[in-house]
């Protein structure tokens, strides 16, 4: 008879294999990680630039310059570049985060050769024209109008200027900054950020040898005589801790609550991520047993850090029906607490290793995701003895040693609270 | 290339298998084909609401997610109008897990008023997250009975209103569970790192005692030919007009469906898109517009929907759609526009391979149409069409009468 009850015998994950980076460096020194691995001819091409100093009279210069540069260079037009980068069936990304601007390339293998040369061109000979830039601050500042009707966008705005004030990581885009941006401010970003001593180029998927002569013969001779310096952010918070923007007419408060935080360059951080785990980090979290599987108030709810070179931040998010917007802060702050107070079980704990340790073994899915880890590292000034760390942290780590962590860092009193909504 | 072996076992289920050895992972992704199509018009959003009860608790195992995560494996589902699929990723070692726990539902489930009690909320949750707490979010809503009169894809998978929700009763997930999760409506696919013949062991073992149960035959009404152009204007506190207008297409499976697909490429896919370079850079209407189809088995939605930028007179704005879907009908789409999205499907189908989850949903799907094969073969479908075809399904589906237009106005 077949034992439905009781679960087959189960395996820890012992052992991760990590694909690790292989440095190469062009004529110029533009230093290029690879990951070479999968079986589909095809590649991701990263160019990465660390972002210069944010200003607040310029708020969104660093992202727009980054939008535009393939909105036209001195040879393709817009319309232009777009047609053949699609011709040959590849994708380019310019990705703009607090720490970095990069531009992206997707491509089959086999057609690198006339979709690289395109990616060159944007990054030393964009000309950012007129007509474009009006049509992308038209239609980014509709986007911003559409995003602020968002209850959830609202309350993430409201908490990242709590907690980081008028900085780079704190400042939200409003709507007439898309009014004052100026062609040669970008211009003069674009010279000062995407140049060879800035770019770090990391590349994943099938590499062919070949395709290191291309890189190194298009963008080994790119030159520049700029110093790029490093980049500082001062953050500010808020001496107040509770924001709540009304909307009488929501369905559902939105919720975000947090506090800076230690980023992943803290000894403290790993285990600061099981803790985080426990408490809304994963569907069986405690905060989605309470709040969604016991209680059914919300759709979902969930914790997490985020780490930024310069900085980090703890945060919980949910939307809830407005009738229950007090009950939910009320069952939060008891579970943030509990964790403070009580032990976790040993049970409960040995899921969480076991589930986190699953976790980063289907994170390293493809070549994509590899190289995902390697930028994690690398531009935390971290090695590979990071993920050594990790592992042997999320195997051992006790429930002593988690609830000293709440109590060190969590003190609910001192977290910033938004609700958008109805209290 | 997706390679894979197909078995049935008597009970009915069929099961395909696809070895990946380049990842420590497997996947089981379990297709049941019933979505919001086979729902009762007075009891509308089941389909979906059940698939939040199928985590509540089978006849033999209590918790679904627990034992799960403490295996290392993470679990998600979704529901279409056409199907609901579940699927679980985990470390290839504790397959078995997997198997455990998919086989004890499909056996039976626990049918507890409490997770009926919850989910019932935290779907009522979900539809004013993402319906009625948004800006645009019931649009669907309101669209699609404007598009079928018949066809029960007139209200989205959350259902119509909150109340067919709410007033679910457990005598309705019981027959509702009797009637579509059995091993005969079920597609069962395993892939990873795992070995063919232990899957066969896993399967008999776990699945072979699962009674058959009874064959649900789907009889639908079918939507007859729209002979009358539908339009209707809707006031919201939102910050930009937009324009939807769907025109009804072949399903997935029928004569037509590639050359549309490839039709809302070359108005849409990419910055060089046609709409994109037209309507949004050369002569700037709209601050954004995309053309897209749902991909559904029966006759589906080709929609266009645009946001207009401030001081556009809406009519004007929808003359400007229409004359690019003129221009479809009147004139060959160039070679090199051809070739593009040719190549487009052609590399987002090798980026798609590097996914297991990906292929292992594709697999379900093309076992669904009638051939997993299809997953390697359907791009010959794309590959041979031309300009010629191009044209003359861009005539059969852009009539003037078969459209319906929905103009959603800021207040």
């Amino acid at each position: 008879m077949l034992d439905r009850i009781n679960p087959p015998a189960f395996k820890q994950i012992e052992e991760i294999e990590f694909i690790k980076a292989e440095k190469h460096e062009l004529k110029n020194k533009i230093p290029v990680f690879v990951i070479d691995a999968g079986e589909q001819s095809l590649v991701r091409l990263e160019f990465i630039f660390q972002n210069s100093s944010w200003q607040l009279d310029k708020p969104i210069m660093p992202s727009i310059t980054n939008s535009m540069i393939s909105e036209g260079t001195h040879s393709l037009s817009s319309a232009e570049i777009a047609s053949k980068i699609d011709y040959y069936g590849a994708f380019f990304q310019a990705e703009f985060s607090y720490d970095q601007s990069s531009l992206n390339l997707f491509s089959l293998n086999k057609y690198l050769p006339q979709t690289l040369p395109i990616i060159k061109e944007m990054l030393t000979g964009a000309i950012f024209p007129d007509k474009e830039l009006n049509i992308l601050l038209t239609n980014q500042k509709q986007k911003l109008k559409v995003g602020l009707e968002k209850n959830a966008n609202l309350a993430k705005r409201a908490f990242t200027e709590a907690i980081f004030g008028d900085s780079l990581y704190g400042y939200s885009n409003q709507v007439e900054d898309y009014d004052h941006v100026k062609r040669e401010d970008l211009l003069a970003y674009y010279k000062k950020v995407y140049h060879p001593l800035n770019c770090t180029i990391v590349i994943s998927g099938k590499i062919e040898k070949s395709l290191l002569t291309l890189i190194d013969e298009l963008f080994g001779g790119w030159t520049s005589e700029n110093v790029h310096g490093d980049f500082e952010v001062n953050c500010l918070s808020s001496d107040q801790k509770l924001h709540y923007i009304e909307k009488p007419d929501a369905l559902q408060s939105a919720i975000r609550i947090g506090i800076p935080f230690v980023n992943r360059k803290h000894p403290d951080f790993v285990g600061l991520q099981v803790l985080n785990t426990a408490l809304g980090g994963y569907f069986g979290s405690r905060l989605m047993n309470n709040i969604r599987e016991d209680k059914g108030y919300t759709y979902s709810i969930g914790s997490g850090i985020a780490s930024l070179q310069k900085a980090g931040y703890f945060f919980i998010a949910t939307e809830v029906g407005v009738d229950v917007t007090q009950q939910t802060l009320t069952e939060i702050e008891k579970e943030v607490n509990l964790l403070k107070t009580d032990l976790i079980e040993e049970d409960e704990l040995d899921l969480i290793k076991n589930y986190l340790m699953g976790s980063l073994l289907g994170s390293l899915e493809n070549a994509f995701s590899h190289a995902e880890k390697f930028k994690n590292i690398h531009f935390f000034g971290l090695g590979y003895d990071y993920y050594e760390t990790y592992i042997t942290t999320v195997k051992n780590i006790t429930p002593e040693r988690l609830r000293e962590l709440a109590n060190k860092y969590w003190d609910y009193s001192s977290f910033y609270k938004v609700i958008v909504g109805k209290k | 290339m997706v390679k894979f072996e197909k078995f049935t076992l008597e009970n009915g289920l069929r099961v395909l298998v696809h070895e990946d050895h380049t990842t420590p992972m497997a996947v089981l992704n379990i297709l049941y084909d019933v979505g919001a199509r086979d729902e009762n018009p007075n009891q509308t959003g089941f389909a979906h609401l059940f698939e939040h009860l199928m985590f509540g608790g089978s006849v033999n195992i209590p918790s679904y997610d627990e034992p799960l995560q403490r295996v290392g494996g993470e679990n998600n589902a979704f529901t279409s109008n056409d199907i609901t699929n579940y699927y679980i990723t985990l470390p290839a070692v504790n397959l078995e897990t997997a198997f455990w726990l998919e086989s004890d539902r499909m056996l039976n489930l626990a049918f507890s008023e409490k997770s009926l009690e919850v989910q019932r909320n935290v779907v009522c949750e979900e539809f004013k997250q993402r319906y009625l707490n948004q800006p645009y979010g019931d649009v669907w809503l309101k669209l699609r009975p404007l598009v079928y009169k018949n066809h029960p894809y007139q209200w989205p998978t959350i259902g119509k209103e909150l109340s067919h929700i709410e007033d679910a009763k457990i005598e309705d997930v019981k027959a509702f569970f009797e009637k579509h999760y059995n091993p005969q409506n079920a597609i069962m696919i395993v892939g990873g790192a795992i070995k063919l013949a232990d899957v066969k062991k896993l399967t008999e073992k776990w699945f072979a005692l699962i009674p058959a149960g009874k064959k649900y035959n789907r009889n639908l009404p079918q939507e007859p030919l729209q002979l009358k152009e539908v339009k209707e204007v809707l006031k919201a506190d939102v910050p930009s007009n937009a324009i939807y207008k769907v025109f009804k297409m072949p399903g997935r499976m029928e004569a037509g469906y590639a050359e549309t697909d490839l039709i809302s490429d070359i108005l849409s896919q990419g910055k060089s898109s046609r709409l994109y370079q037209n309507l949004v850079q050369r002569n700037p209407i709209f601050s954004q517009i995309n053309a897209y189809n749902y991909g559904s088995m029966d006759t589906g939605m080709f929609v266009i929907e645009g946001k207009l930028l401030p001081n556009i007179d809406i009519a004007y704005a929808d003359e400007c759609i229409w004359k690019e879907l003129e221009f479809l009908r009147e004139e060959l789409v160039y070679e090199d526009e051809l070739t593009k999205v040719k190549n487009k499907y052609e590399s987002t189908k090798e980026f798609g391979e590097m996914s297991l989850l990906d292929k292992a949903m594709n697999l379900a799907f093309y076992e669904l149409f009638g051939d997993a094969n299809l997953i390697n073969t359907d791009i010959e479908n794309y590959l041979k069409i031309d300009a010629a075809d191009i044209q003359k399904q861009a005539n059969s589906l852009f009539k003037k009468e078969a459209a319906t237009t929905l103009y959603y106005l800021a207040k």
